[in-house]
């Protein structure tokens, strides 16, 4: 399973970048590997779509799990209908995140 | 002849000096309100509805048992507004400009388009002014289709435009095609700032213009030593004065409220006339 976060740097000890759309970077976990891909966001400024663009990026990524800050509407949207879950935190690393999503204790978000 | 009332700032008095123009100019003419996301000249005449039409714009819809998730639309699309990961592509309407560049490269012909509403075109007879306004739904992003449906309706010799405020897409689409802008401002460092900004936008687009300064005072460090030391053109000034803010929070006319207004509103037009 690939779990994609979004962050505000490159690799695991890196914080959670808030935003989904306009985040920095995606960072895609191999649960089976146990490897990190970094993918910088291209759509960070994008003058509108950029949540849009940031789900299709992940999901040719091959995530089938977000964790983030917030997610938009129109992203939430686009990855329900591919069925990602998506998970919120905050204010954390990415690795502080994904032990918290291992031990199924971060909270998911099931409206936009 | 047509002529568009613009402005950078909001709120410096397009519309009035828009609707009192047209009153002033004693001959049919046509008003076209395009700040469709806030008309408002219709609060100022007091017409009748003579018609009303929706406005849309086409959007995709993708055919699922065509569609091979080439991606070829998603890559295409400059408003990221249909996305492809491989499957079925997700469209977000609200974001399509209508474009229909998704439906000509999709290999698979899987893309076709339906019309979605965006707004309405009214139009309303105020006695020798024919008013023609846009009204963008509620939700609705996208001004310049509706904004062009509006122009459409040219009914006349006379040809007045109240433009949206600002410098974006909205404003371009007003002021496309006029012989004269008429830029409105008032005497503060805000309207100065956004006069210029709107100064390019014109320069930019290659039209005629004039300055009218707005709730004028005798203490102007700002447009008034601008416009001389950039030699541009100041065809009137409407003074600050309280009774004119009065007529307008009433949805009062001022040519009609307070006749000594008038000349200046007919100089005006005669100005423009010479300079257009």
């Amino acid at each position: 399973m690939k779990i994609a976060f979004s962050t505000i740097g490159k690799d695991l000890s890196a914080p959670m970048d808030l935003r989904f759309g306009r985040a920095v970077n995606y960072l895609i976990y191999d649960t089976a590997t146990k490897t990190v891909l970094a993918i910088k966001n291209d759509y960070a400024d994008a003058g509108q779509g950029a949540g849009i663009k940031a789900a299709e990026t992940i999901l040719k990524a091959g995530a089938s799990v977000l964790v983030t800050g917030d997610c938009g509407p129109k992203a939430f949207n686009v990855l329900k209908q591919a069925n990602v879950k998506i998970y919120s935190a905050k204010n954390v690393s990415v690795s502080e995140a994904l032990a918290a999503f291992e031990t199924k204790s971060l909270p998911e978000i099931t409206t936009a | 002849m047509k002529i568009a009332v613009a402005s950078g700032k909001g709120g410096t008095g397009k519309t009035t000096l828009a609707v009192n123009l047209a009153l002033a100019a004693n001959e049919s003419v046509c008003l076209l309100d395009c700040d469709v996301e806030a008309p408002n000249a219709h609060l100022f005449l007091k017409g009748e509805m003579k018609s009303q039409r929706v406005v849309t714009l086409p959007v995709p819809v993708v055919d699922e048992s065509r569609c091979d998730g080439c991606g070829l639309c998603s890559q295409f699309c400059a408003f990221n507004a249909i996305v492809s990961f491989g499957t079925f592509p997700v469209i977000a309407p609200e974001m399509c400009h209508g474009c229909g560049g998704c439906m000509r490269v999709c290999p698979q012909k899987a893309i076709h388009e339906i019309d979605r509403r965006i707004g309405v075109v009214e139009t309303l007879q105020s006695g020798a002014i024919t008013l023609v306004q846009g009204r963008l739904d509620i939700g609705v992003a996208l001004a310049p289709p509706l904004i062009r449906a509006v122009k459409e309706s040219l009914i006349g010799n006379l040809l007045i435009m109240d433009a949206p405020p600002g410098t974006s897409c909205p404003v371009i689409a007003t002021l496309r095609d006029v012989d004269f802008v008429l830029l409105v401002t008032e005497p503060t460092p805000f309207g100065l700032n956004d006069l210029r900004l709107a100064m390019d936008v014109v320069r930019e687009l290659g039209l005629p213009f004039g300055v009218v300064i707005n709730r004028a005072g005798d203490a102007d460090e700002y447009v008034r030593p601008y416009l001389e030391e950039e030699r541009i053109s100041l065809l009137a000034e409407i003074p600050d004065d309280r009774r004119i803010a009065q007529a307008y929070a009433k949805g009062l006319s001022l040519v009609d409220t307070l006749p000594e207004y008038r000349p200046l509103f007919t100089n005006l037009l005669r100005q423009i006339r010479e300079a257009a």
